[in-house]
């Protein structure tokens, strides 16, 4: 089978990880939303390195994931911090970022 | 070439649980879902020829960042209820229709794209930290003081300044008494000869019962006692007469 299947694969999965960020309102749903984005981008540069044969899309999925790990701590850490100011992690709720 | 049978299964196993961040109510079972999915992605970069980066998906996604996002839930408390009111109106249907929209366009471009495959090169761990520590040596240093960076921005935005100073055991029990509150013990539960246990009142010298001595928390959730149904066993004559033909 074509591994440009994969990415067909890849695509679907961002399409519901899109959907999840734009659709729900607890804040770590959402994050984990991003979280399928990113490795639906990382599946599809793992399946274009096996197309086009070559390692470099291998290490790009490996510095997209250390980039992932270092977002998700200072996102959840950003996400403990305004639940500790106001109680409520939803999105909704902080409206103060309005002008 | 990939195996169909195995594209199939990896399909499944990421497609389905990831419809969860969308129809699941509670959180955990989100995460839960998407720790099934991030396996499924590991099985996928093993199956394109990437072992290295499938093992390292299932170290850092579902034992580190899963587990983290676990964690967090369970901190900010797992019941914590999902407001279903929209601030803007339709906006769930905009959203939608906004990444539907999305996946269709993206697969229906890639659908049409055919590209030659070129021969495997199996990432391995020493082909990838050849690439790694020859090519791209900078990025990974940069990548440490990113890591570095982010661990001290969590510890700062996590830590919580002591605005009062601790109280001491002490001062805790001086302002305790200071509004009244009884100095000594309380007594303990009713210990009788028929039944020995915390859901009774103990009696005073006069034979009432102390209310105080049963634990509130049994109070509230209504499992206390008052010993009634014993003295009624206690005087019941024919269970007298059992007892003592016995």
């Amino acid at each position: 089978m074509d591994p440009i299947n994969f990415v067909i694969l890849a695509a679907i999965l961002f399409a519901i990880g899109s959907a999840a960020v734009l659709l729900r309102r607890n804040a770590i749903i959402a994050f984990m939303g991003v979280e399928l984005m990113l490795n639906a981008a990382n599946l599809s540069l793992v399946s274009f390195s096996r197309i086009h044969g070559e390692i470099d899309g291998q290490v790009m999925a490996f510095f997209v994931m250390v980039v992932a790990a270092a977002e998700v701590v200072v996102g959840l850490a950003i996400i403990i911090a305004v639940f500790r100011a106001r109680q409520t992690i939803s999105l909704d709720e902080p409206s103060e970022l309005k002008g | 070439m990939v195996n169909p049978l195995l594209f199939w299964i990896i399909a499944a196993l990421t497609v389905i649980p990831s419809l969860s961040l969308l129809f699941a109510r509670k959180a955990v079972h989100v995460a839960m879902a998407i720790v099934l999915v991030m396996v499924g992605l590991a099985a996928a970069y093993v199956a394109l020829g990437a072992p290295f980066l499938g093992v390292v998906q299932i170290v850092v996604y579902t034992g580190a960042v899963m587990m983290l996002f676990l964690f967090v839930l369970m901190l900010v408390g797992v019941d914590q209820r999902e407001d279903l009111k929209e601030t803007i109106k339709g906006q769930r249907w905009i959203g939608l229709l906004a990444a539907g929209g999305l996946g269709a366009f993206l697969v229906s471009v890639v659908a049409r794209v055919a590209l030659p495959v070129q021969e495997e090169t199996v990432g391995e761990p020493d082909v990838i930290a050849e690439v790694l520590f020859q090519r791209y040596v900078l990025v990974i240093e940069v990548l440490g003081f990113l890591l570095i960076t982010a661990a001290v921005g969590a510890l700062v935005l996590t830590h919580a300044p002591r605005l009062k100073p601790r109280r001491t055991q002490l001062e805790v029990q001086r302002d305790r008494v200071r509004v009244g509150a009884n100095p000594v013990n309380k007594p303990m539960p009713g210990v009788y000869a028929r039944h020995n246990a915390l859901d009774v009142p103990a009696l005073d010298p006069e034979g009432q019962p102390i209310e105080d001595s049963v634990s509130r928390v049994l109070k509230i959730r209504h499992q206390t006692q008052d010993g009634a149904e014993f003295r009624a066993q206690l005087e019941d004559p024919a269970r007298k007469d059992t007892e003592e033909g016995r």
